[in-house]
């Protein structure tokens, strides 16, 4: 009887200190902004979006925001990142700040002459594997026209398993005036992409309901 | 081989070859008829056998488990009644220790009262005048004839001694009247202690009374449930459910009650400590929230045990009432302490709903929706008078919450003990759909051994209708020649 008891207690010890991690919760967002010439006029909107992120963001939880610019494959390009604090006050803290970086980012801003999405995504790949949260998403604020240097390669798989890739404000180019076609089979293709590589990918271009912009299913 | 291969084993063609494979196969039924026959009609009967076995084992059961619940629930009546009975007694013993044992002073003081009363009572007696002495001799001279002056003078004179004897003895007689008024006056507030004491010792009577007709009224219970008679146990048995319905309900709004306390205190502990470290899937803020509640009902119950009003530990109802009482006040204690921690987790809760409140009008101010920033801070400058009411409330509820969890506990064990009963109903019940089912399935099985035997003569009918015919035809033979055997 004696000895049950005792294996019963290791047992239950062991799960409890199994169960006591700090790992596998929480959700890491990383925000991609596209700074390329003939976006940056979208970019105030992205300011919404910056602030709805840190409005519902809670302890625990990761947010990072980084610029598309010619090569997005860069630590430099992350703006600010925060994995905020298990307190309250102080996650509050770090959202000020936060908000503090992104108003000097927008202030002296400048225009990129290519856009590297795929850069940027495997830049937001490599970054939510080392939050080891338990969402992942990854929201795209740019209008997907990806425009490389010369010379640069981004035919590789992204490392976008079990994320949750969100494009917003997809916004229409002008050739896609004339030919929608080129918008939707744009749209497909990222769609394509993300999807092999194991996530998911959707679209959200109004950007006055952002109420449902982290949900999972 | 699979089925292709089979089905032209015999012939190129499929259907010839499926032709073959029925003939065969309708050839080996028929040969096969009378132990096939005979298989299914055992397969049937074991099946309707066992199906009952199981049935009759199952009815065993439930009624094993009817009795059980019989006992239960009588069990758990008695023992009620014992607490009302034994309850009632304590009021009694508690109405004549405290009252009747004051009765000897009370005597005492009814006995100075009338004493005091009848002294008072005597000296206030009347005393008539005496007559005057010299009556008879005032006779006689008013006898003489006045027309001596000498006697008229006398006469004056005895007139005058005579009134003025008069009027003292009046005066004296008023005096003795006044006295005995004022003594009678004195005596009102003895007669009306008297009353009041007199009164006092009526209700305690009848308050004696009203607990003895309690006590036989319960007696009364009591004695049905002894008796174990079908009525009683309806009675219990509607009670009990009617309880089990109750305690629910009220739980249940005890559960919701809990969860306002946790969600009051969740936050404010994940600021304690620490919202990134996890039990399980849960956060320990929220563990360590539900941790403090559960503590709290832990000590409401043992609190409400302490004090007798409920009984789900019997060792703490067994304990000695100095024991029970310092344990009642261990518990109280620690509720205290749980409650003012409470309070001012939620009023820390408060400020950082505050401090959440100034993040969100900042965002708001920071662009994107357009907000103006100065907009934002005149609001938050014109709440700031109304601020302290929410957190005062807040404050409030976290104190009150887990005094009202405590009592959490008198339901608790009305729904535990009427859970038995009510469980015990249900089980009862399925275990009787089980046995119809069982026996349902014994009759179903038999039956369908005979539709199986049945369809299997239906698959060979064309052997046993050629048996038939030849049947006949040699019969047909038999009958002539029997016909001629006979002539």
């Amino acid at each position: 009887m004696m000895r049950r008891m005792i294996i019963a207690a290791l047992i239950a010890g062991g799960l409890l200190a199994a169960g006591c991690s700090s790992g596998g919760h929480g959700r890491a967002v990383y925000l991609l902004m596209d700074t390329s010439g003939t976006y940056t006029k979208e970019l105030d909107r992205a300011n919404a979006i910056v602030n709805y992120l840190l409005g519902t963001l809670r302890t625990g939880d990761s947010l990072a925001v980084a610029r598309i610019d010619s090569a997005s494959f860069n630590e430099n390009d992350i703006v600010a990142r925060v994995t905020f604090d298990g307190q309250p006050s102080k996650a509050n803290d770090q959202k000020r700040a936060f908000r503090n970086a992104m108003t000097d980012f927008f202030d002296n801003m400048h225009a990129a002459q290519y856009t590297d999405i795929s850069g940027g995504l495997l830049q937001a790949g490599e970054w939510l594997d080392e939050r080891d949260a338990a969402e992942r998403h990854v929201l795209i604020f740019s209008d997907l026209q990806q425009e490389l240097p010369p010379g640069h390669k981004r035919d590789f798989e992204l490392p976008l398993k079990n994320t949750h890739v969100v494009a917003l404000n997809v916004a229409k180019l002008r050739p896609d005036q004339v030919d929608p076609q080129r918008y939707l089979q744009r749209v497909e293709e990222w769609r394509e992409r993300v999807e092999r590589a194991g996530g998911t990918f959707r679209v959200v271009n109004d950007l006055s309901r952002l109420q449902g912009l982290l949900k999972t299913s | 081989m699979n089925f292709p291969e089979l089905l032209t084993v015999w012939a190129d063609n499929p259907g010839i070859s499926a032709a073959v494979w029925l003939v065969l196969l309708v050839t080996a039924l028929y040969l096969a008829r009378g132990p096939a026959h005979e298989l299914l009609r055992a397969a049937g009967r074991l099946a309707e056998r066992g199906l009952r076995v199981a049935a009759r084992a199952v009815r065993h059961a439930e009624v094993r488990l009817t009795s059980r619940n019989r006992e239960v629930l009588l069990g758990l009546a008695a023992e009620s009644a014992e607490r009302d009975i034994e309850r009632e007694f304590d009021r009694v013993a508690t109405v004549v220790s405290r009252d009747l044992a004051g009765y000897p002073a009370l005597q005492r003081e009814l006995s100075e009262i009338i004493t005091k009363i009848d002294e008072d009572y005597r000296q206030s007696t009347h005393e008539p005048p005496l007559p005057p002495p010299w009556t008879e001799a005032i006779e006689a001279v008013a006898g003489i004839e006045a027309r001596d002056p000498s006697v008229a003078h006398v006469l004056e004179d005895i007139k005058g001694s005579l009134e003025k004897s008069s009027e003292r003895a009046l005066a004296e007689y008023r005096k003795r009247s006044g006295e005995r008024h004022g003594r009678l006056k004195r005596m009102l507030p003895y007669w009306r202690r008297l009353s009041g004491k007199l009164r006092e010792v009526s209700g305690q009577i009848s308050g004696l009374e009203e607990r003895a007709s309690k006590i036989d009224a319960h007696m009364g219970r009591y004695e049905g449930i002894r008796a174990a008679d079908d009525a009683t146990v309806r009675t219990l048995s509607s009670s009990s459910l009617t309880q089990f319905l109750i305690a629910g309900l009220v739980l249940a709004i005890a559960t919701f009650g809990g969860i306002i306390n946790f969600h009051l205190i969740a936050l404010p502990m994940s600021e304690m400590v620490g919202g990134n470290s996890y039990i399980g899937p849960m956060q320990t803020a929220d563990v360590a929230a539900l941790v403090i509640i559960m503590v709290e009902i832990t000590m409401g119950l043992f609190l409400m045990e302490s004090l007798r009003i409920t009984r789900l530990f019997p060792v703490v109802g067994a304990l000695d009432d100095r024991k029970r009482r310092a344990m009642a006040w261990t518990a109280f204690t620690f509720l205290f302490l749980l409650a003012g921690i409470e309070s001012a987790l939620a009023y820390m809760r408060d400020m950082l709903a505050a401090d959440q409140q100034a993040l969100v009008q900042m965002l708001s101010s920071a662009g994107g929706n357009g907000a103006p920033a100065g907009a934002a801070e005149g609001g938050v400058s014109g709440e700031a008078s109304m601020r302290w009411i929410p957190a005062v409330g807040q404050m409030l509820l976290g104190f009150i919450l887990p005094f009202a969890l405590t009592f959490v506990a008198i339901p608790l064990e009305s729904f535990v003990h009427a859970a038995r009963t009510v469980l015990g109903v249900l089980a009862v019940g399925l275990l009787r759909v089980l046995a119809t089912l069982f026996r349902v399935g014994g009759s179903i099985s038999r039956g369908a051994a005979n539709v199986l035997i049945q369809a299997y003569d239906v698959v060979i009918f064309l052997p046993l209708a050629l048996e038939r015919l030849a049947r006949s035809a040699r019969d047909a033979t038999r009958k002539p020649a029997r016909m001629v055997e006979d002539e």
